[in-house]
């Protein structure tokens, strides 16, 4: 990811970070570093999400955190206006992403209008400052 | 206590007025409407031997055993998943009953919803989506403004309004008939306030483009509680009984309650259709044996995909078909009856499901009489029972 540093005088962040749970650390650790990760069973391969200690597949307890590809598809998406939610200037666009590795998250997709919104579009992770420091991956229309 | 299958019934109901501030306590509520339906069912409360309620009640069971003078109680549970714990209830109740451990089970939930918290803010106390609540992935969607469960609902409902051309208008016929019913039940809250499409489409957007305000179940405060029983005993008590002929739950792989986005296919609901299966088969019944069903309302297009998995629709038929007043005092299936959760109250479901039991005893102020009530669908998506007459 290539975004560019925020101007001295642009606004504090204000969205809220991410509630880290002891199976969801190394997610958001990589979202720090600007990575979109995702779980993966060591032994049959399947991807899982959330991140859980077992593998619904095979039972296998050995996982995997693997560098996902970013891109996907919207599935579902809504703008949640009443009450305004906290953490957001404007009302954020809130989408069901279908990830290209097969699971689903849920995130924002940004830089399109409500009415420019499209079912099944293509989307790719980017990532934006919460408060306290953190990161978390939203998405952005692909190729532009 | 013999161990052998006995048969269940619901021998009593019991509420508190349904408002926006009841001015008492959580624990008073439960202990009123509890009280309520052992009145009504002609049973000492002292007898109670089992008690349900939701994982997220705030009422501790102790203490309202404590409040009935419950002698000895023999078993108590919690059930998970916010409001699709509703019929569940009702199924644990009918299983200790038929596995002759309990005779009398008392299902309560009790709450200041609108006065104390609102389930409709977005959340700053987050505990009720960890363990033990069954909404294991709602705190992932906290960072993304998605806080309320009408976030969740909508992102749920969104694809399956696409997929079938549905726009917010086709929403409307469900939200004015629940008022039309509300308005003619004096113990809703909005009594006498029926409303119109145009109102519908001139409230304000809680969730664009899925969820108006007025196809949002209410906030409210108050308490539900029914009393399961044995069917031979519920014979010699003061109401008539109401068999529970059926009730299961069902959560299928990878579907939870409300942030129910990482099932195979978005556009139906699975938990519904596996509750269907398991309720047909357990009564030899079909859905055109139900002369009334009661739908877990908590957003209008759930009250759709219920109509769909429980088989009444084919998928994507339940907007026409409730258009075509399918849910309507005369139509087809009249559906929530008492005003559901959007027209009546929000009592976690509870109350309709009270409204089930009076469709059967003949005693609903919207009384179904163009048919003869024998079956009545009860169903809060994870959960549900076929309530029948003796």
């Amino acid at each position: 990811m290539t975004d560019v540093a925020p101007p001295p005088d642009a606004p504090k962040p204000i969205r809220l970070p991410p509630i880290v749970t002891m199976e969801s650390k190394e997610f958001w650790e990589a979202a720090d570093r600007e990575e979109f990760i995702g779980q993966k069973c060591s032994d049959c391969g399947t991807f899982r999400f959330p991140p859980q200690p077992m593998c619904a597949h095979c039972h296998s307890l050995k996982r995997e955190d693997v560098l996902l590809s970013g891109f996907g598809t919207v599935h579902s998406w809504c703008m949640p206006r009443h009450p305004p939610p906290f953490g957001f200037r404007e009302p954020p666009i809130v989408a069901v992403i279908q990830l290209q590795e097969g699971t689903r998250f849920v995130s924002n997709v940004v830089g399109v209008k409500i009415e420019d919104m499209r079912q099944d579009m293509e989307v790719e992770v980017c990532f934006e400052d919460t408060m306290n420091k953190h990161k978390v991956p939203v998405f952005r229309p692909r190729g532009k | 206590m013999a161990r052998t299958f006995t048969e269940a019934a619901i021998a009593g109901i019991g509420a508190t007025e349904f408002s926006k501030a009841s001015g008492r306590s959580e624990l008073q509520l439960a202990a009123e409407c509890a009280k309520a339906a052992c009145d009504d069912a002609g049973v000492d409360p002292r007898d109670i031997d089992g008690m349900i309620t939701f994982t997220i009640d705030n009422s501790d069971e102790i203490t309202l055993a404590r409040c009935l003078g419950v002698k000895d109680l023999a078993y108590t549970t919690r059930i998970p998943g916010g409001g699709a714990a509703a019929a569940a209830t009702i199924f644990q109740a009918m299983a200790l009953v038929n596995a002759g451990v309990c005779k009398n089970v008392l299902i309560w939930r009790a709450m200041n919803e609108r006065s104390q918290y609102r389930f409709g803010q977005p959340s700053t106390d987050f505990k009720g989506y960890t363990n033990g609540h069954g909404t294991g992935t709602l705190l992932w969607n906290i960072p993304f403004g998605a806080m309320t469960p009408a976030s969740w609902g909508a992102l749920q409902a969104q694809r399956y309004m696409w997929k079938y051309g549905l726009t917010n208008a086709d929403l409307a016929h469900v939200c004015v008939q629940q008022r039309k019913y509300a308005a003619t039940n004096p113990k809703a809250w909005f009594y006498q306030k029926p409303i119109t499409v145009e109102d519908h489409q001139a409230s304000k957007w809680i969730v664009e483009p899925v969820l108006r305000l007025l196809d949002c179940c209410q906030e409210s405060d108050g308490g539900v509680a029914i009393l399961v029983t044995s069917l031979d005993r519920a014979r010699d008590l003061k109401q008539k009984p109401v068999r529970i002929l059926g009730a299961c739950q069902s959560i299928p792989y990878n579907v939870e309650v409300i942030a129910n986005f990482h099932h195979a296919d978005m556009t139906e609901m699975p938990e519904a259709k596996g509750v269907a299966k398991r309720l047909w088969e357990m009564t030899g019944l079909k859905p055109t044996d139900m002369q009334a069903a009661m739908l877990y309302d908590a957003f209008s297009p759930h009250v759709l995909l219920q109509l769909e998995g429980f088989g009444f629709c084919k998928p994507g038929e339940a907007a026409a078909f409730v258009k075509s007043g399918g849910m309507a005092i005369d139509g087809v299936l009249p559906v929530n009856t008492n005003g559901g959760l959007s027209g009546e109250a929000y009592i976690h479901g509870m109350n309709s499901m009270a409204e089930g039991v009076r469709q059967i005893r003949g005693t609903s102020v919207n009384q179904v009489t163009k048919k003869s009530v024998e079956h009545v669908l009860v169903s809060s998506g994870m959960a549900g029972a076929v309530l029948s007459k003796d």
